[in-house]
């Protein structure tokens, strides 16, 4: 049983008479401490889907799904106040730039002492004393050097690195299941960079904690994640194993992403590269989202849109001609 | 070989950190000692992290600035010594920045934009300089009709093609590139890369390249220049530099970068930096 099972996911923009679809019918489960990387170039929708998850898109956005499941329970059947107790708690989510996230008004430890307030423990809820404890010890899970001076710091005197630690302290303050970091790393120094990763990972370990860790950084996803699903233009194109899905690709944009990395063109006077850009919300080609910018594509790839085909967890390829058969 | 076309000699950049109510007065020293030479049509790439003053580098070369002490020379001469060598030296150091979405004014068409600096060196006609323009769109992948659009009408990938054409607009000898690539997604950055490279072939332009991802690095450098805190830890020859880097800094920083293919757990350890990020961040107490 899956700890997140996403069935057909929709967000949509414009009018309902003509609706511009973010996010294409998504389907993405996600196992108990299992981290899944979410793949895709800007505007592919990975982000989208994440705050759906969160539930967190306002309007004029609209999602609407088959199912949408944490933990065996329905969300969408719940109520907008308790789909709202869910996020922060079980369910936490961190985002790219942490200066933006943390309130500059307000100290390190009154933002931590709020997340425990609304989402810790019921003792700690109750007692200052057990939420102040239970601040600095989440400071130093995050690796953050002497936390109790720490609680006292504004955000402005934190490095981006330190920020983001805070920020993911505050994310673990309600013990989630599930933490949804989208593109955690991307504003960070690479040396400061693999120091969150292996927090975040080390943190999965200890309190079996399941991430989607959204980026479009293929080798961060590639040394971090479980699994991944690849996404383009509203849809996933591909999802397979770590790091069979690298080694291996089943969709041509699988390949063509990982062949324009630099570390796939070693000993190259040029870049391998994928022509054209990716559709805009508006103008999405009626046959295979790719087609237009595919090196092999046939007719029918631009009538007829092919399907999410191979099923299960392990390799599902959306092509009409896979590079492997799944 | 012959004369360098840029050599920087001991360049020294600081900057004073206002004082506040708890803090005295201090000195950063952006720039603290930093040497190198760049040869025409090659490529210089510095790498480090933020605060390592890759940028304010960028602006002593853009001649934006004045270093504090240390000697800036192209084709020999020290720029700051004479204000009229650098003004001739302006034309040909042009930069190219991270961000097309703020270095476009958006209230200049395509056309306008890359006819301005013909325009400021009043080097020629409106007509050539009109025709100067449409050819160089052809050359960064864009369409005559693009001419007269406005920059919000084109893709980050597009934009960044347009602050490239504007900058090779005079024909520079010598772009400074700080993180062009770094906006822009995977697959447009590879064309966007190509499109640098193949620039330099036609125009045998030299690249001051800033970045901070090594495998974009590792591609298009001939040469690589190590910064930490202001200071060089590391220089030389790409493939001398990616096969055996010598310092621990240069070390960890190959450790930290990510890489598709898996690693031994050895070598993607998190190696410990030869000085944490401090906290909070505190300007050196200079002289």
């Amino acid at each position: 049983m899956a700890l997140v099972e996403i069935r057909g996911l929709h967000v949509d923009f414009g009018s309902p008479a003509r609706p511009l679809p973010a996010v294409d019918g998504v389907d993405l489960d996600i196992g108990a401490g299992e981290i899944v990387g979410l793949v895709g170039e800007s505007g592919s929708g990975k982000s989208m889907t994440g705050l759906a998850l969160m539930g967190l898109v306002d309007a004029p956005g609209r999602v609407r799904a088959e199912r949408v499941a944490f933990d065996d329970q329905d969300l969408l059947a719940l109520s907008m106040r308790e789909r709202a107790k869910l996020a922060g708690g079980r369910i936490a989510m961190i985002f790219q730039d942490p200066q933006a996230s943390l309130d500059p008004c307000y100290t390190v430890g009154f933002q931590l002492d709020e997340a425990i307030r609304l989402h810790g423990s019921a003792a700690e809820r109750a007692n200052p004393t057990a939420r102040r404890e239970r601040a600095v010890s989440l400071l130093r899970e995050v690796d953050i050097p002497d936390p109790p001076q720490r609680l006292h710091a504004y955000p402005h005197q934190l490095s981006g690195g330190m920020a983001q630690r805070v920020m993911i302290a505050i994310a673990v303050a309600g013990r989630p299941r599930l933490l949804i970091a989208d593109e955690p790393t991307t504003a960070l120094d690479v040396t400061v960079q693999a120091q969150v990763l292996a927090l975040l990972a080390r943190l999965r370990r200890e309190h079996d904690m399941a991430m989607l860790l959204i980026t479009h950084d293929l080798p961060v996803v590639a040394e971090t994640a479980d699994r991944v699903v690849v996404m383009y233009a509203g849809q996933v194109m591909e999802t397979g194993d770590v790091p069979a899905i690298f080694e291996a690709p089943g969709h041509p944009y699988t390949q063509a992403l990982l062949d324009s990395i630099p570390e796939h063109n070693e000993g190259r006077a040029r870049l391998r590269t994928i022509a054209g850009v990716v559709p805009g919300i508006d103008d999405r080609p009626t046959g295979c989202l790719l087609a237009p910018r595919c090196e092999r594509a046939e007719p029918i790839c631009s009538s007829e849109r092919p399907l999410l085909r191979g099923g299960g967890a392990h390799r599902a390829v959306r092509c009409h001609f896979p590079l492997l058969k799944p | 070989m012959t004369a360098p076309l840029l050599e920087a000699r001991d360049l020294v950049r600081h900057y004073r950190a206002p004082g506040g109510y708890f803090r005295a007065r201090g000195t950063v020293r952006a720039l603290d000692g930093v040497s190198f030479t760049l040869h025409a049509g090659r490529t210089l790439a510095v790498v480090g992290e933020s605060g390592s003053g890759k940028s304010t580098l960028a602006r002593q070369v853009t001649m934006v600035e004045t270093p504090t002490a240390g000697e800036l020379r192209i084709d020999g001469r020290d720029v700051n010594a004479d204000a009229a060598y650098r003004k001739a030296l302006r034309p040909q150091v042009q930069m190219v920045f991270q961000n097309p979405y703020a270095s476009l004014n958006p209230r200049r068409t395509v056309g306008q934009l890359l006819e301005e600096p013909l325009a400021i060196q009043r080097r020629c006609t409106a007509r050539e300089r009109r025709h100067a323009a449409y050819t160089m769109l052809a050359k960064v992948g864009l369409r005559p009709e693009h001419y007269s659009r406005y920059p919000h009408v084109f893709s980050g990938g597009q934009r960044q093609r347009i602050a490239i054409a504007r900058a090779l607009m005079l024909r520079p000898r010598l772009v400074v590139a700080d993180e062009p690539v770094s906006a822009l997604d995977v697959s447009i950055q590879a064309q966007v890369l190509n499109l640098l490279m193949d620039l330099q072939q036609e125009f045998g332009a030299a690249y001051l390249f800033i970045a901070h991802n090594l495998s974009v690095v590792r591609h298009i450098a001939d040469d690589v220049l190590v910064m930490y805190r202001g200071k060089v830890v590391e220089q030389g020859r790409k493939h001398d530099l990616f096969a055996h880097p010598q310092h621990p800094y240069t070390q960890a920083l190959f450790a930290s970068t990510p890489r598709l293919r898996a690693r031994s757990h050895e070598e993607r350890q998190t190696l410990p930096l030869p000085a944490p990020e401090s906290w909070p961040l505190a300007p050196d107490s200079g002289p």
